[in-house]
């Protein structure tokens, strides 16, 4: 007789009448594929766990984004925030669509050259720009974003120096009405810093004031926010036609769309909650076209839009390594990766599906990652069919910042692979080796041995 | 081991506790382990019950079938629980 699929026992307390508003059942269906990619494969293939990307999802996202705002607004730019993902395959996706590059430091900075992006059309921001990286700045011609005024005084030194006139904007901060208010990059509108920083900048004729940025937070989920901004920058920006008769370039209004995931404690997933572009398009495009420029003045509008782009094409795939029961009886699940590569479970709540067919039965599980460290939680509160060691899992919307902000903590971090719209993977980063890591380590004669 | 014999078993995995009005869902193979146990089937024997039906090796029923009844213990199911 042939024996019967197995799966664990499993029994579970019915609470009913007890409100629970995060829901009961949340994953009805496995996730055994990725644009036709067989998970299992891909883990043979690549190793557990490691994060995928889906090229035709970025492709179909910028496409998207591009969209909502070129059909509202006739000059349209979007600079691909490197920050939230800098691996080289992944811009240059970006960039073979259209994209110019916004990076926050010098290594940034470099890797935006080296991709291939002229200077002019990579924007430099971020509070900490070396002399190095501004002499390269000026000398490739980019527009540099100032952060505040000791970096205004020393880019007016270097100009005069370098007796070249450097293209620059400022950064705004401002009230949209959002908490908390986002006021520690560049100057403030309200107070009127914004306002001297301009006429110093014009006055001072060292510098070419070409474009007004802003960045008003990030995760928004009010579209409404933006439209503020842009009023305040376009008010900015007619007061300079007006006072001095210049037409600024490009309003930039930064990043900070938010993607679908789920923020932590939210009552409804990101999906049905967060705001699509063409909300956000509308409430920019809108405030801009009628702040009240002509229409040969209307600034180019620049976006930096980073998670909203790439997080939806980002996965992780991952492996339990042990099942568990607490001492209040909970069952717990050690997944092969935790908090160290996977650093936005802090704040979403991602969303967890198995990688295998399984049966209607579920239970409550928390889910901890492998690390020797009690922080180590991907998710607190998830059900879950029940997995098995050496079962597969898919983690959602991971693209964003999780590539960059990830840490080599106590493991190696795992490859990238590249879902090609060709019908291939491609490894778009090794995954680490301990020589990669010790390539730094310097040991002094004297340490170099010891008896025990 | 052996749970408490007042137990309602539906064919369809609900577990009904009269003693304290809860009652329980369990899945099909879970429900099959409760049912031996109610007999008084012996652990060894359920558990080599499990290995001739279930496509899984004698640790994983060993491993799983330990969780699960601490789990009982652990919902007070069992008879030395109280």
């Amino acid at each position: 007789m042939k024996r019967q699929q197995y799966e664990r026992p499993l029994i579970q307390r019915i609470n009913s009448g007890i409100m629970n508003k995060f829901g009961t059942k949340t994953e009805y269906a496995p996730v055994t594929h990725i644009d036709d990619f067989s998970v299992k494969e891909l883990i043979k293939q690549y190793g557990s766990p490691v994060f995928v990307i889906s090229e035709k999802t970025m492709r179909d996202t910028y496409k998207e984004a591009n969209r909502a705002f070129k059909t509202r607004y006739p000059k349209v730019q979007f600079a691909w925030s490197y920050k939230t993902n800098y691996i080289n395959a992944v811009c240059n996706v970006f960039h073979q669509e259209g994209s110019w590059a916004e990076v926050v430091s010098g290594f940034e900075y470099k890797k935006a050259l080296q991709n291939g992006m002229p200077g002019n059309k990579i924007i430099f921001n971020g509070p900490d720009k070396t002399d190095e990286d501004l002499i390269s700045a000026i000398n490739n011609n980019s527009p540099i974003h100032i952060d505040h005024l000791d970096e205004l005084y020393r880019l007016t030194e270097l100009a005069d120096e370098m007796k070249k006139k450097p293209n620059v904007a400022i950064r705004v901060n401002m009230d949209t009405g959002i908490y908390p208010m986002w006021d520690r990059f560049g100057f403030n509108y309200e107070n009127g810093q914004a306002w001297d920083a301009i006429n110093k900048i014009i006055l001072g004729d060292k510098l070419e004031l070409v474009g007004l940025h802003t960045h008003i937070g990030t995760f928004m989920l009010s579209p409404s926010a933006y439209a503020i901004a842009a009023n305040k920058l376009a008010d900015l920006a007619l007061g300079v036609k007006k006072k001095f008769g210049r037409t600024i370039q490009y309003i930039d209004m930064g990043g900070g769309f938010a993607s679908k995931n789920t923020l932590k404690g939210s009552y409804l997933p990101g999906s049905d909650t967060s705001p699509d572009f063409n909300q956000f398009a509308e409430a920019i495009c809108t405030a801009l076209l009628n702040a009240g420029f002509v229409e040969k003045d209307l600034p180019l509008l620049v976006l930096e839009t980073g998670r909203a782009m790439i997080d939806d094409a980002g996965y992780l795939l991952g492996s339990v390594i042990a099942n568990k029961r607490l001492s209040d009886g909970r069952r717990a699940t050690i997944m092969d990766f935790g908090v160290n590569i996977l650093f936005t479970a802090f704040w979403y709540s991602h969303k967890i599906s198995p990688a295998q067919d399984f049966s209607t039965y579920t239970e409550d599980t928390v889910l901890y990652g492998p690390l020797c460290m009690n922080i180590d939680v991907v998710r607190d509160q998830i059900t879950l069919p029940p997995l098995k060691k050496d079962d597969h899992v898919v983690v959602h919307t991971v693209g964003a910042y999780n590539m960059t902000q990830w840490m080599q903590f106590i493991s190696m971090r795992p490859a990238v692979v590249m879902l090609g719209l060709d019908g291939k993977s491609h490894l778009i980063r090794k995954r680490e080796t301990i020589e990669n890591i010790e390539a730094n380590e310097v040991m002094p004669e004297y340490l170099l041995k010891f008896k025990i | 081991m052996s749970i408490k014999k007042n137990l309602a078993l539906s064919d369809t995995g609900f577990v009904f506790n009269p003693s304290t009005g809860d009652s329980y869902s369990v899945n099909p193979i879970g429900l099959e382990i409760l049912r031996m146990l109610k007999e008084n089937k012996k652990d060894e024997d359920i558990k080599k019950h499990l290995l001739a039906t279930y496509q899984a090796d004698f640790e994983t029923i060993e491993k799983d079938y330990y969780d699960f009844v601490k789990g009982l213990e652990q919902l007070k199911l069992t008879e030395n629980n109280g």
